[in-house]
């Protein structure tokens, strides 16, 4: 039920984003998600691909450094109170989220939110418990 | 065990009793022997006679690498070709290498020295050396080689490279001495690792380390991940080879043959003279060499000595462990800050030993010193407190460690320049005056 995301050491310099992601295009590699978490000298680009291992293959040979993370992909009902029925069993079960973000998928309704837990496993355990709808690798892969 | 105590172990004032007289020849054979001398020593209006007391040393002029490399390859020597047994010579990595030459004395009294060095660093007659210096030209091969049979050791003449043949051979001869560089027995460590050999079950016991600068925690992993006791040596192909100096097992400070070298520290900007305790360049005087004397050697390398009497019975001055290179210290608003130091920092943390260099720069009237910081694989992580955690970790360290600020940037890896040979460390941007 995980989904692997990619994050990317990336110095705050003009041109490095752009530089990433061209070389994303040149190796026909789609992303499906994507984050950039930023200090004051670096910052961390978190991608989740349809190829996590070309991706990872291209970018290293291309010279960064990079981490394979597994995070949760959870679809959010669009109305009052989604986000809160997926948070609220976390809280209660101790767990803290690290980071998320969300994206939209293109058939429309429903939004997606990335997790990261320090804990993955047990996340899904707790979200299983709930009704919330967790989307496979494969799945978010694919959108 | 003490090899010679007769010279480790004599009063400071026969010590010097001894290195005067020798001095006082040594002086006069350089004079007449070698013309760089004769016009170095006319140009200040020095003689071989001024000489009257150790402190007399100070009015003749150093000698620099640069002085001995125009000497290339053989002006330099005291004698003729056909008294030379032997040659080695430096790396020559910056130019044209330095060439040593020996006589059949000069090659018996290093023989001497490194039997007192291995003795001293804890090895016996009982013991089975694997050396693993480079043999050839470089003094480590051997120089070690002619100790270890000196002392009635077992010598293995291993060389370096071929570590996998280097862990078998501890398998098999049973190796209790492994002399090498420091980093090449970290090596050494890892390559048994990967072959699924215990290395901490080996009866090796003892590391004699050297020819290389390198900080006591590197010292505590090679202790921890080989199991043994690792001493370090020092010796300079211009001075001698291996054989200089050595720690015993009390690990408190190199102690100098004084019998055959005279040290000085100085200033490394004015040249002057410092005293015991003070830290500055290591200079050395050779008092016994026939071949390849050197009169007043500027090292570049930075420590202090110690001539208290040692808790090991030997009396001869000790120098501290290399601190850094004169070259590349660095004055940061008035600290002395020698990138060794900042290395070991960086050694000490778990992750692996990052890529590093140090920019120096003035904002307004003040220096500003950034560390920038490769992020490898290992320390990376997808979250920014992680590294943030890093970032203030290596700078509070610092910090504390040698009483500046500054500040740490994480960069991308293969950003910083590497070059061959040497890593350079340091960029001082600076605008010189």
């Amino acid at each position: 039920m995980k989904v692997k995301q990619i994050s990317v050491f990336l110095e705050n310099k003009c041109g490095r984003l752009a530089q990433v992601t061209q070389i994303l295009a040149e190796n026909d590699i789609n992303i499906r998600a994507l984050s950039l978490a930023d200090t004051m000298d670096f910052g961390i680009l978190r991608i989740i691909v349809n190829d996590v291992e070309k991706a990872s293959n291209v970018l290293r040979s291309a010279g960064y450094t990079l981490g394979e993370t597994d995070v949760v992909a959870v679809e959010v009902p669009d109305r009052p109170g989604g986000l809160a029925n997926i948070l609220s069993p976390l809280w209660r079960a101790g767990l803290d989220v690290g980071y998320m973000y969300a994206f939209v998928q293109s058939s429309g309704e429903n939004a997606i939110m990335i997790f990261r837990f320090e804990d993955p496993d047990k996340a899904i355990e707790v979200l299983k418990g709930s009704s919330v709808r967790i989307l496979s690798g494969k799945e978010v892969y694919q959108l | 065990m003490i090899w010679n105590e007769k010279y480790e172990c004599m009063s400071r004032g026969d010590i010097e009793e001894l290195q005067l007289g020798r001095l006082k020849a040594i002086i006069h054979t350089v004079y007449e022997k070698i013309p760089f001398y004769k016009n170095s020593f006319d140009r200040v209006e020095v003689k071989p006679g001024d000489i009257k007391s150790l402190s007399d040393l100070t009015k003749f002029p150093f000698i620099t690498k640069s002085d001995l490399r125009e000497g290339y390859p053989f002006k330099m020597f005291a004698v003729p070709m056909q008294d030379i047994v032997r040659i080695h010579s430096s790396s020559g990595t910056t130019g044209k290498p330095v060439v040593a030459g020996y006589t059949r004395k000069d090659i018996d009294t290093w023989a001497e020295l490194m039997a007192r060095t291995l003795v001293c660093a804890g090895a016996t007659g009982n013991d089975i050396i694997q050396n693993a210096y480079g043999y050839g030209l470089f003094t480590g091969g051997l120089g070690f080689h002619y100790g270890g049979e000196r002392i009635g050791a077992t010598v293995i003449p291993a060389s370096g490279g071929n570590t996998m043949r280097q862990v078998m051979m501890m398998q098999d001869f049973g190796s209790t001495v492994l002399t090498a560089t420091p980093s090449y027995s970290l090596y050494i460590g890892e390559v048994a690792a990967e072959m699924g050999v215990d290395i901490r079950e080996l009866p090796l016991r003892l590391g004699v380390l050297g020819a290389e600068p390198w900080s006591d925690s590197m010292r505590k992993e090679i202790e921890g991940k080989l199991n043994i006791d690792a001493l370090d040596i020092y010796g300079l192909t211009e001075v001698i080879g291996p054989g200089v100096s050595v720690e015993c097992e009390e690990k408190d400070g190199l102690h100098i043959f004084e019998d055959h070298f005279i040290t000085e520290i100085v200033d490394p900007d004015t040249g002057e003279s410092l005293p015991y305790g003070e830290t500055g360049e290591l200079v050395f005087t050779t008092l016994t060499k026939e071949a390849f004397p050197v009169i007043r050697f500027r090292t570049k390398d930075i420590t202090s000595l110690n001539p208290d009497p040692c808790e090991c019975g030997r009396t001869l001055v000790r120098m501290a462990r290399i601190s850094g290179r004169s070259d590349d210290m660095l004055i940061i608003r008035g600290v002395n800050v020698f990138p060794s130091q900042i290395e070991s920092i960086l050694m000490n943390m778990e992750e692996a030993e990052p890529h590093y260099e140090l920019v120096v720069d003035k904002r307004g009237v003040l220096d500003e010193l950034e560390l920038r910081v490769e992020v490898s694989e290992s320390i990376f992580s997808d979250e920014i407190g992680k590294l943030e955690a890093i970032q203030s970790k290596i700078q509070n360290e610092i910090e504390s460690v040698l009483g500046i600020s500054l500040k740490v940037t994480l960069v991308e890896p293969k950003t910083i320049e590497r070059s061959e040979g040497k890593a350079k460390r340091v960029k001082d941007l600076r605008a010189k005056e």
